[in-house]
């Protein structure tokens, strides 16, 4: 744990109209390390995502990301990360070959080692024979292992994962963090995602963060949150941490047609 | 290969593989034409106006341009949530690149699917006067196309969901096809009508493609020409800038 952090936040603020949705936080995640950045609904994980990727501008605080300040130089801190989203960002229309091919492109990602880094993840992920396909047939495991593989294209130092495994099976997400393990530790890339399992938190990320109402809570290892609060596993340290009540968010348009989006797929 | 392109070959990828799309929205335009083409048809020329498909093609022509562009351009709403946007807004490209490549890619979509429309126009018994200004034609064409899609940019660049769907196809596509003058001729018209067909900035294309397939411009080629690229180039930026603001 003494690499230089590749991820510095400090005293980071958002506010949204009187609203503050990320509270003076701080944390530095050191380079090469898997880090989990775990809360509530609404506790201001995705907004902090945004303000990491260069999505949305911070109110207050400094961020160092790769060493560069996303809102001074935006484009270099781009370069420097791959992501994906927690919702799909892969067109359907599109072949699997022509998604990375689009991501590549966009990246300048110069042609030969284009091709050669499209081949090589599309089989690591295990796509290179479904490459023709048009990825409006894959499945939820087979589209978030082509959006992993592509986020990864450009060589970044950074991978961000906004809930990665969201609505996927026990198997496959297994699947999918055995992925990122391996990428991990063969790509060397520093990995920082969200999630909803505590126990998948607690079984890949070297270090946690726990962020609740805008405010981290708790930083440690696994093992040290669950020796800070007595709990038996993450999941008890977690709710020790940020209490039992249930978080009820106002329904904003983005869940009005998640769910739009649910009903039409099933209807088909 | 650079950025714009890309995007824009993305957007005629996705054109010619949805069948059902391309059908879909060639439905409207023929439907108009032939209900109304030859519906009115005998009441046009009983009043001495001449052949009344004749008359309509060019209109239904833009209408097939307005409809494409338009919603090519609404469906930043849904992409930005669930599609392809989001992983072009955190690449390192500038907000520019991206807006002038989907634009453009939309609006030779519109392009293409105008000139489909057009050959249904000739199938249906419509002939252009001056087969040498078929080029201007296709210019107005163009120019008709890249306004429209602009209107779409900058509508599904503000809309937060698909709620305003409906609002948009009624208050926004309808009236300017209506008021456009694609269905009947200026001159005779009451006193607000006419207003409103000159105030509308599809009158001006629609003017301009019927002058160049049958002769007889209504404004003036010069002021067709150069309101349509003028309003072109205003809404592209406008399309541009609320583009930039697109938050993820």
């Amino acid at each position: 744990m003494t690499a230089p952090a590749v991820i510095e936040a400090h005293d980071l603020v958002k506010r949204f109209d009187g609203f503050t949705a990320v509270d003076h936080i701080s944390f530095a995640v050191p380079e090469g390390v898997i880090f989990g950045f775990l809360g509530p609904n609404g506790a201001g994980k995705t907004t902090t995502i945004k303000m990491l990727t260069t999505v949305l501008t911070p109110s207050e605080g400094r961020l160092l990301i790769a060493g560069h300040d996303p809102v001074k130089e935006p484009l270099l801190v781009r370069r420097a990360f791959g992501i994906v989203f927690q919702d799909p960002s892969l067109d359907g229309e599109l072949t699997a070959a022509e998604n990375m091919e689009l991501h590549g492109v966009l990246y300048r990602v110069p042609r030969t080692e284009r091709r050669e880094r499209i081949e090589a993840l599309l089989r690591f992920v295990g796509l290179w024979e479904r490459r023709d396909d048009y990825v409006k047939r894959f499945s939820g495991g087979m589209r978030r292992r082509l959006e992993i593989a592509r986020a990864l294209q450009h060589r970044p130092r950074i991978l961000f994962l906004d809930e990665p495994t969201a609505g996927l099976d026990p198997q496959t997400r297994n699947q999918i963090w055995e992925f990122i393990r391996t990428l991990s530790r063969d790509e060397s890339v520093t990995v920082f995602f969200t999630t909803h399992y505590m126990e998948e938190a607690e079984r890949v990320a070297d270090r946690i963060a726990v962020i609740d109402h805008g405010r981290i809570v708790a930083q440690g290892t696994a093992a040290s949150l669950r020796q800070e609060t007595g709990g038996r596993t993450l999941e008890d340290a977690f709710i020790t941490l940020t209490g039992h009540s249930i978080r009820e968010a106002e329904a904003a348009p983005i869940d009005r047609m998640r769910m739009m989006r649910r009903m039409w797929r099933s209807g088909r | 290969m650079n950025a714009v392109f890309i995007l824009w070959l993305r957007q005629l990828k996705r054109y010619f593989r949805s069948r059902a799309r391309m059908a879909g929205s060639l439905g409207q335009p023929t439907l108009f034409l032939l209900a109304l083409g030859f519906g009115l048809g005998p009441t046009f020329a009983r009043a001495g106006g001449g052949d009344y498909v004749q008359f309509l093609a060019p209109g239904i022509v833009t209408m097939g341009i307005l409809f494409t562009a338009v919603f090519s351009g609404i469906e930043i709403i849904w992409d930005r949530r669930f599609g392809f946007l989001k992983e072009t807004l955190v690449a390192p490209v500038s907000r520019l690149e991206i807006v002038l490549g989907r634009t453009l890619g939309s609006a030779t979509v519109a392009l293409i699917q105008g000139t489909i429309v057009f050959l249904v126009c000739l199938a249906a018994g419509f002939r252009p006067a001056e087969p040498l200004l078929l080029p201007l034609a296709l210019l107005f064409m163009a120019l008709i196309a890249i306004m429209c899609t602009a209107i779409g940019t900058a509508v599904g660049s503000v809309l937060e969901d698909m709620q305003g769907f409906q609002l948009i196809m009624n208050f926004i596509v309808l009236p300017l096809f209506f008021f456009s003058s694609a269905l009947f001729p200026v001159p005779d018209l009451p006193g607000a009508v006419r207003l409103a067909v000159r105030l509308n900035p599809l009158s001006y294309g629609v003017d301009g493609l019927r002058g160049a397939l049958n002769g007889g411009f209504a404004f003036g080629v010069a002021t067709d020409f150069a309101v349509l690229g003028l309003l072109a180039a205003i809404l592209l930026a406008i399309g541009a800038y609320l583009f930039s603001k697109i938050e993820v």
